[in-house]
């Protein structure tokens, strides 16, 4: 069953088109992937799911409601949660207000419950608490809980983020190059971490990356995007080889060259 | 060096991490309750005053040390505090209903007063803000008939459970007052830092687009922000204007917003223990001022006040952007770490990854 779906939307900045006639689903429970070259227009995507950018035209709908309808802080409480590019944490905070705010989504009390911390704030407290100390033993943060987020190294700025995404409880998460910047460790904890996403908490994953090592090992179905349209989609292995995404990624010529070389090889 | 070995949620929660914390603010709280015994009704009246600059320190902190909004128009918002308070004893409330009140409205207003300030970032909140402080002027001079315009009030006599309240007559009791109103407002301040909107705050002020994402309605947190933080600098400015006794137009002029704001920088921004050192400063160095002045026999240098004032505040930003507190936290880290401490421990790791947005 689709539990995202993109109807022919198409995005135009002034004169460029971000998003060209772009439809896609994402089934309940898979890992799908968007790939292309820089400037395909993937991150534009994730940004009109987030609906920080209105599409033009075409329609993206979760689980049968209609995203468009729903505010930027809407989309969240729909349960879809999304990391970025260029990661975005709130520097000045530690991991574990970061992570707490992750659970702003789950909120129940009033201004004036908090502001005097009476009746259901303090239980609050605790469930977010637990509920997002269950996310820092998944992602092995504890060594940095209570540090500040000006202060860590790259590479667990990005799992903080990440943990933060998943403090939300999403049913659907939205990764923006999850591996970008990380060592080959750190992608191949990253690549566990997708895994036991999907399986753990039965979380559909919609990532965005560039490492078709990763992509090629965590996902089910790979969508290749390239000025903003579809140019193949399929498993991993059948995008890989697809005639069009080569040719987007290395020219023309290249193309005729693996033909030639396959022609000579037979 | 203390370790916290947590054992249940609540050691994160409560507003004490642990029992060494929790008895310096005891013993701090005592000494703050004996303090009419210790010093003379001068310095209590200086004290009190130290106070009162903290409530409205506190508010501004709220919205700029928080929520990262910055405001140059809350002498405003103390001035419709203080004359709302007036307003509201004069209607026959007793005082700390009036009080109260005078809070409230000035909160529910600086809420509403927000709304079309809400896209604005930066130096145009600034200008923005800055308007309203010198707007605010004229305002109270053509609503003469609930102001007194040019001729202002007079502070009415304050009756706390029949017992009148009076600087002159039991100085003592002006302190409690201040004293019982900062404590209440340090409450409820923490108790907002430790509940989901607390975190909100932080959330708008560090990235406003993965605050949305998280589900905060930035625009919504923000009005909320600033609704508070006007409440807290209205009973700051109701308790200033019955301290000073008679208050006018030109009391709460923009002036006051820079040295509130001033204040919360040199004290440390996003502390509340910088709101509280600031206002120390604030309170305390126009004394200190005129008594070295006076042993060094000559009579007052006027802009001497301001000119120090400014050059206090170019110093701490150039050498200390983390305020008074921060400076505190540096020193007590390197006490704790001793002989370890690095350095290049609180410098902030530049991420060249964002692109420096100027909004």
């Amino acid at each position: 069953m689709s539990l995202l779906e993109l109807k022919n939307v198409t995005l135009k900045f002034g004169g460029v088109t971000a998003v060209n006639n772009l439809s896609l689903s994402v089934n309940e429970g898979e890992v799908f992937a968007l790939v292309g070259p820089n400037g395909a227009g993937k991150s534009t995507v994730f940004n009109m799911i987030s609906r920080f950018y209105r599409p033009f035209r075409g329609s993206i709908t979760f689980d049968g409601q209609d995203l468009l309808k729903q505010k930027p802080h809407q989309v969240s409480s729909h349960g879809i949660a999304r990391t970025f590019q260029n990661i975005e944490l709130f520097e000045r905070a530690t991991v574990l207000q970061n992570l707490l705010v992750g659970r702003h989504r789950h909120r129940k009390t009033m201004l004036l419950e908090e502001i005097l911390f009476i009746g259901r704030a303090r239980a609050q407290e605790r469930e977010s608490r637990h509920a997002v100390e269950e996310v820092i033993d998944f992602l092995d943060l504890q060594p940095y809980r209570d540090k500040h987020i000006a202060g860590l190294p790259y590479g667990v700025r990005k799992v903080v983020e990440l943990a933060r995404a998943l403090a939300t409880r999403p049913r659907l998460l939205l990764l923006d190059e999850p591996a970008s910047g990380l060592s080959v460790e750190e992608t191949q904890d990253m690549r566990w971490w997708i895994e036991d996403i999907r399986r753990q908490m039965g979380c559909t994953v919609l990532m965005v990356e560039h490492d078709m090592g990763l992509v090629g090992k965590v996902s089910d179905r790979v969508l290749a995007l390239a000025d903003g349209a579809e140019l193949a989609q399929g498993t991993p292995a059948e995008v890989q080889s697809h005639p069009a995404v080569i040719e987007a990624y290395l020219g023309t010529s290249a193309i005729s060259k693996t033909a030639n070389s396959q022609g000579e090889r037979v | 060096m203390r370790f916290h070995f947590k054992t249940t949620y609540d050691q994160d929660i409560r507003l004490f991490p642990d029992r060494w914390t929790l008895s310096v603010y005891a013993v701090l709280l005592v000494l703050m309750l004996v303090m009419p015994w210790l010093i003379n009704d001068f310095y209590l009246g200086e004290m009190t005053n130290v106070l009162i600059w903290a409530v409205a320190g506190l508010g501004l902190m709220m919205l700029t040390g928080q929520t990262g909004q910055v405001s140059l128009g809350h002498s405003a918002f103390m001035a419709m505090g203080a004359y709302l308070s007036v307003n509201f004893m004069a209607m026959g409330l007793p005082f700390l209903l009036s009080f109260a009140l005078a809070g409230i409205v000035t909160g529910l207003i600086g809420a509403i007063i927000a709304l079309p300030a809400l896209k604005l970032h930066g130096v145009y909140l600034a200008i923005f803000t800055l308007a309203l402080a010198i707007l605010a002027d004229d305002l109270i001079v053509i609503l003469a008939p609930w102001t007194g315009g040019v001729g202002g009030y007079f502070a009415p006599p304050i009756y706390i459970a029949g017992v009148e309240v009076n600087r002159w007559v039991n100085p003592w009791a002006w302190y409690y007052l201040a004293l019982g109103t900062v404590l209440v407002v340090t409450l409820l301040y923490q108790n907002l830092l430790r509940s989901p909107l607390g975190r909100a705050f932080a959330a708008v002020r560090d990235s406003e687009i993965s605050a949305q994402a998280m589900g905060v309605d930035v625009a919504r947190t923000k009005t909320i922000a600033f609704g508070i933080s006007c409440a807290f600098a209205g009973l700051g400015g109701a308790l200033m204007g019955l301290f000073a006794g008679a208050f006018n137009n030109e009391t709460f002029n923009f002036l006051i917003s820079i040295q509130l704001l001033m204040m919360i920088i040199i004290g440390g921004l996003g502390f509340v223990h910088g709101a509280f050192l600031g206002a120390v400063i604030v309170a305390f160095l126009p004394q200190f001022l005129s008594i070295l002045t006076d042993t060094m026999g000559s009579s007052s240098i006027p802009g001497l006040e301001a000119g120090i004032f400014g050059a206090i505040l170019i110093a701490f930003i150039l050498f200390e952007p983390m305020g008074l507190y921060g400076r505190w936290l540096k020193v007590r880290t390197w006490l704790e770490l001793f002989p370890f401490a690095r350095r290049d421990m609180f410098k902030r790791q530049k991420s060249y990854l964002k692109t420096e947005r100027l909004r």
